[in-house]
């Protein structure tokens, strides 16, 4: 299964494991979107989690709190922006904004003295003959529980959102917060809770970077994820489903590159390895020109809501 | 009904906003099983005092009694529980959401999704307001979206159901409907609080009516034994005079429109199909038609906002179709649209920019590239003097100013620069009686003077008023224009569209 010196069946399976930490920052950033609040600052809230995590980790010696750990800094940091935006009514787009620049300075500042610096291993499932079929077995069943847990969160918000009454009241907020506060609903109270698990959804995606990914820290360690991950969100019109696709493009045209490289492929890797941000570009420009209402973009989003009536 | 027992009690309300008391001692009582009318001019307290018993704002003093018990919601959903239902004018919906789903969001524990679809199909069609639930809202029309801010009320069985302003986006026929709903709820025992402007209504489907001014109880009364110009007199505190309509000779075509047909550029919204349409001069061309069925539309192409092919649309003969609203205000078309803040005026800049904004070019308030700011003054304060415009003076932000008066600004601001032609959409919306009975004077006024005139309104009783030809909107056709006299209020409502939506979910109840 090799096409121009590269192995689809590996191809795939690091394609699986490129695109979990931009896929979890998406749905993040969905629930968030959701609820009529545009976060830009996701690339910051993805780096503080890819520090923290590895910085708890290598503390700890254990994966997995090292994931808490990602989660709770990205949390704290989106907590900042849930101040600023909802309490202080500060413009959405600008502090989210600021909060990248914030997430990427602070993150290289905690990261000092870390480099170089293994993290303990986090082991693949072990799904004894299921990992042995053929094809499958290496794309979709040798993986970590990150994988699987990501999985089950795409499942979760797309349940949580179409099937439940905390689903139903979310996209209300989004869609007039208005009418929402009319019918007594704390649309403030919502959008923060939101925006709490959107920046503990980027932290832990963050991490994920730090401790499996790669598995290291350096400056600047997400290198746009969260940029990606903003487009996704887009490129997904707002659907749990549609991110899961949109993340494995994305992860699929980063890995590919990679591949190409390796493989010393004629086309030269700058254009390849540009698409996404380019891609990226093209989407943010789109949302800010307010064309995305047609797309299916909640109706309030980046809105600020003022409970003046 | 007079037997009937005290619902809601209310004694001593008040409420004050800094600069403005909203209430001042408010004190009434609803029975059981009547329709109780809330009469009052713009700005009279009726939104505050209602708010007030749907728990969205708490009074500063007096109590209310609902059943005879202490009754103080401090949110909408205590109110909702205690049995107090309200249908907002400014429609609590969520556009991208079924009407199911924004049933469920007015309710405090909704039976799940297929169980309350039921529901909302056996109670629609059982007050003969048929719903399918599973249609997106903003695909509705404005009928059918408040059947299901009712049906949203009315599946948890309320005391007392509010309803404020709920005619004004009903065409005749469908008013009946809803009063034929009412009559059922009150004979159920349902007690209904009734908030319009629209007087013959009044005196059709209310028992008693209590009419506010300026924060206060000014008098009770039983409205059938009164006349609409007496309960208008109540509201307003003076004698009305009905405008003066001198009879002029029409003059040659001085807007014709040929075949206008253009995608909305407004999410939800209606494209325009194949307008057609001649106005002459000295001719008032009145637009009636629910909300939402292509007004807006048709301000935003006649204004040149959307442009279409030159010779689609002419003034007096010349093709300017292609124009933008610079092109047509010269060529003497000038416009008024409904929303005043952020398309008829700026809210953030005073009075004089915002009659720079749209008079520089007739009134010749720029030389050589320069704002003459003296003239522009001139022209702010001759506005402000012509039109009664309440303000301290040109150099107040038009934020500043009351929905009436900042509408008495834009309507004179465009009618005092001498044009052709004028549009007009909703000259009176949101303005107290004595202010619009002005507007419409200056509006016949304009066109004895020679200016040929479009007013779109959903004021029908206004557009019978001033209008000397007739069309209406549905669902963004235009009725062939019709003269005025001899119109029944039955042939307009079937040229507004009849019932919208009565065979879409269920057929006829």
């Amino acid at each position: 299964m090799d096409i121009g010196g590269i192995n689809i069946i590996t191809l795939l399976a690091t394609l699986i494991v490129a695109s979990v930490p931009i896929l979890m920052a998406a749905l993040g950033e969905l629930v968030v979107e959701k609820s009529g609040v545009l976060n830009l600052g996701v690339e910051g809230m993805m780096i503080i989690g890819a520090v923290i995590g590895f910085v708890v980790a290598v503390q700890t010696g254990n994966p997995v709190i090292g994931f808490l750990g990602g989660a709770v800094a990205g949390a704290a940091l989106a907590a900042v922006f849930a101040l600023l935006t909802q309490v202080l009514l500060a413009n959405q787009v600008a502090s989210g904004l600021a909060l990248t620049l914030f997430g990427l300075g602070l993150s290289s500042l905690i990261g000092q003295g870390w480099n170089g610096i293994r993290p303990p291993l986090t082991r693949d499932v072990p799904l004894g003959p299921l990992s042995d079929i053929p094809v499958l077995g290496p794309v979709l069943f040798s993986h970590d529980w990150m994988v699987y847990a990501s999985f089950a969160l795409v499942v979760a918000v797309w349940w949580v959102l179409r099937r439940t009454r905390a689903g139903l009241i979310l996209r209300a907020v989004g869609e007039s917060h208005d009418a929402a506060h009319a019918l007594g609903y704390k649309v403030r109270r919502i959008r923060m809770a939101a925006i709490l698990f959107g920046g503990a959804m980027a932290g832990m995606g963050g991490a994920y970077i730090s401790l499996i990914r790669v598995p290291q820290w350096t400056d600047g360690i997400t290198s746009g994820a969260g940029w990606i991950a903003l487009a996704i969100v887009v490129f997904a019109s707002w659907k749990p489903w549609r991110v899961l696709l949109g993340a494995w493009l994305f992860g699929g045209i980063s890995v590919l590159q990679l591949s190409l490289q390796a493989a010393g492929s004629r086309i030269p890797v700058e254009y390849l390895s540009m698409s996404p941000y380019v891609i990226t570009i093209l989407v943010l420009v789109f949302i800010s020109s307010g064309r995305g209402r047609a797309m299916g973009a909640p109706a309030d989003l980046g809105k600020t809501f003022h409970a003046s009536r | 009904m007079t037997g009937a027992r005290a619902l809601l009690q209310l004694e001593g309300l008040t409420k004050a906003y800094p600069g403005v008391v909203a209430n001042s001692g408010i004190g009434f009582t609803i029975r059981a099983g009547e329709v109780h009318a809330l009469l009052g001019e713009n700005g009279a307290g009726k939104s505050t005092l209602v708010k007030m018993i749907y728990g969205l704002v708490r009074p500063d003093a007096g109590r209310m009694l609902l059943n005879g018990a202490d009754y103080a919601p401090d949110r909408p959903a205590t109110a909702r529980k205690a049995g107090v239902g309200m249908v907002f004018q400014h429609f609590s919906l969520f556009d991208a959401m079924t009407v199911a789903e924004n049933v469920a969001l007015g309710m405090e524990l909704p039976p799940p999704m297929r169980e309350l679809a039921a529901q909302i199909r056996a109670t629609s069609i059982n007050y003969g307001l048929p719903l399918d639930p599973d249609r997106i809202v903003g695909d509705l029309s404005a009928g059918e979206r408040q059947r299901v801010e009712i049906v949203r009320c009315l599946l948890q069985d309320p005391r007392l159901l509010i309803m404020d302003e709920p005619t004004s986006v009903l065409t005749p026929q469908e008013v009946d409907i809803l009063f034929r709903t009412l009559r059922k709820l009150a004979a159920e025992g349902t007690a209904i609080l009734y908030i319009s402007h629209k007087l013959e209504e009044i005196r059709t489907i209310c028992d008693h009516a209590t009419i506010l001014r300026r924060g206060k109880v000014v008098a009770t009364c039983t409205p059938a034994e009164r006349t609409a110009r007496e309960l208008a007199e109540m509201m307003v505190g003076t004698v009305l005079t009905p405008p003066a309509r001198p009879a002029a000779p029409k003059g040659d075509i001085a807007l014709e429109v040929n075949g206008l047909s253009a995608p909305s550029p407004i999410p939800f919204g209606t494209a325009l199909k194949n307008i057609r349409l001649s106005v002459r001069a000295g001719e008032v061309l009145g637009i009636a038609g629910v909300a939402g069925n292509g007004q807006d539309e048709l301000l935003l192409a006649l204004n040149g906002e959307l442009r279409c092919a030159s010779d689609i649309v002419r003034i007096n003969g010349k093709s300017i179709g292609h124009r933008g609203p610079r092109g047509r205000r010269h060529a003497g078309l000038v416009a008024a649209p409904e929303e005043r803040l952020g398309h008829a005026a700026a809210p953030d800049m005073t009075l004089t920019e915002n009659a720079v904004l749209s008079g520089a070019q007739r009134r010749k308030l720029v030389r050589r590239g320069f704002i003459d700011w003296r003239r522009a003054r001139t022209f702010a304060e001759e506005i402000i003097r012509e039109f009664d415009v309440r303000t301290p003076g040109t150099e107040v932000a038009a934020r500043a100013l009351s929905g009436g008066n900042l509408q008495k600004f834009v309507v004179g601001r465009e009618l005092s620069q001498d044009p052709a032609v004028i549009v007009i959409n909703q000259p009176t919306w949101g303005v107290d009686a004595a202010a619009a009975a002005s507007i419409r004077q200056a509006i016949l006024d304009r066109a004895a003077a020679g200016a040929a005139i479009i007013v779109i309104s959903q004021d029908l009783d206004e557009l019978l008023e001033i209008a000397d030809s007739f069309a209406a909107l549905n669902e963004g056709h235009l009725t062939e224009p019709r003269p005025v006299a001899g119109l029944t209020v039955e042939q307009i409502g079937l040229m507004m569209g009849g019932v919208h939506g009565m065979e879409a979910a269920n057929g006829p109840a």
